[in-house]
């Protein structure tokens, strides 16, 4: 039951992403956090993997959540239900390219799936925000607690480095992981 | 015949390297699919991934699988939109299915746990930056603005599916795009 639910879920969020890398967070978190597979903190643990290995996050993200709930053939399922969608919508549009070239239904959709993605990815990062800086919740003592600044510090120094230096992403998550691990030690966090 | 067979066992192969070597996915895959595609192999012009990509960004699913789909379709139909596909998804596949079984074993680690509180605020820097990316290619206007604006705020503080936020916007863009569409017709007498 869990391979057809797996399956189903991502058949779902194939079929309503639109766009390239992580036009599809919002919707595997509202799915997978919903249903229990994963909290919010392995997908950002998880996001740090997929950059790090090579293939699209899409079947990454797939593989990882079916292995975790359902096993090697959890994989399969979530991976197929994953791109089946693609891969037929794709197969129709190549039948009639032209039509869809020149359709001004689809320019009209896109209007308003662009911005729509923007906004979505948004609210995941507020999410994601959140757990990264509030593991335990938003109270006072958050504040107190040293490592909310170790957080803010890294989180700063890396998106310093990725937008006014360019950075790759690996080196980012490299130098991250070290230094967490160096903090982690030192201050006994 | 026997050519045929050879083109799927070429995608295959062709498209197995392409998602075994891209890190970071869709957009970062596009340059390599061209190297691969039109140049070692020649079976499309750089024009024709133009096109794909359009279509791939205005089609549903991951940009790796649509365009996958797309080239092995144009170059050897059905069963090559099958070869070309697997072939992208197999490396995936196959180094997330062992990552998640290593990941389990070494998660109680103490290091291990600290390099993943560096790690989720170095991702989610990295998200930022996607997110920017995104922001500057999409169109700026006031439509634009209150869709991701609306977008954000359903997905951040109610609880609508993120389907039905996808739909209303592409419905709310299809809208939009025909009133305006209409109004430059009118101007225009």
């Amino acid at each position: 039951m869990i391979l057809l639910e797996l399956f189903i879920t991502f058949f779902r969020i194939g079929l309503f992403t639109f766009g390239g890398g992580y036009a599809m967070l919002p919707l595997v978190q509202e799915a997978v956090v919903k249903k229990g597979w994963m909290t919010n903190e392995q997908i950002v643990d998880f996001i740090a993997v997929s950059e790090s290995t090579p293939g699209p996050f899409a079947i990454n993200i797939s593989t990882y959540v079916g292995n975790e709930t359902g096993g090697i053939i959890g994989g399969i399922c979530a991976t197929l239900g994953v791109v089946l969608p693609s891969f037929i919508v794709i197969l129709i549009v190549a039948k009639c390219f032209d039509k869809f070239r020149k359709s001004k239904a689809v320019e009209g959709c896109m209007t308003g799936l662009k911005p729509a993605v923007i906004g979505m990815i948004g609210s995941a990062v507020v999410s994601i925000g959140l757990t990264v800086f509030f593991p335990s919740g938003l109270t006072t003592a958050v504040f107190t607690g040293i490592s909310f600044y170790v957080s803010l510090a890294i989180f700063a120094a890396a998106l310093f480095f990725t937008l006014k230096k360019k950075i790759s992403p690996i080196i980012i998550i490299a130098s991250s992981a070290v230094i967490g691990i160096i903090a982690g030690f030192a201050l006994n966090l | 015949m026997e050519k045929k067979e050879n083109k799927k066992l070429e995608l295959f192969l062709t498209f197995l390297k392409i998602g075994a070597f891209t890190f970071g996915g869709g957009y970062a895959m596009i340059p390599l699919i061209q190297k691969e595609v039109c140049e070692n192999k020649k079976w499309l012009t750089d024009d024709d991934i133009l096109e794909i990509v359009a279509i791939a960004e205005s089609t549903p699913g991951p940009i790796a699988i649509n365009s996958a789909t797309f080239v092995g379709y144009r170059t050897a139909g059905i069963l090559g939109a099958m070869c070309a596909t697997l072939g992208v998804v197999l490396p995936s596949f196959l180094i997330i299915t062992i990552i998640s079984m290593v990941l389990r074993e070494f998660s109680s680690y103490r290091a291990v746990k600290y390099a993943f509180f560096g790690i989720r605020a170095g991702v989610l820097a990295l998200i930022i930056k996607a997110l920017i990316s995104m922001y500057k290619k999409c169109t700026k206007n006031i439509f634009s603005y209150c869709i991701a604006a609306a977008a954000f705020v359903f997905a951040a503080f109610t609880d609508i599916n993120a389907v039905f936020i996808i739909i209303g916007c592409a419905v709310a863009g299809l809208i939009y795009f025909f009133t305006t569409a209409n109004k430059a017709k009118e101007a225009s007498k």
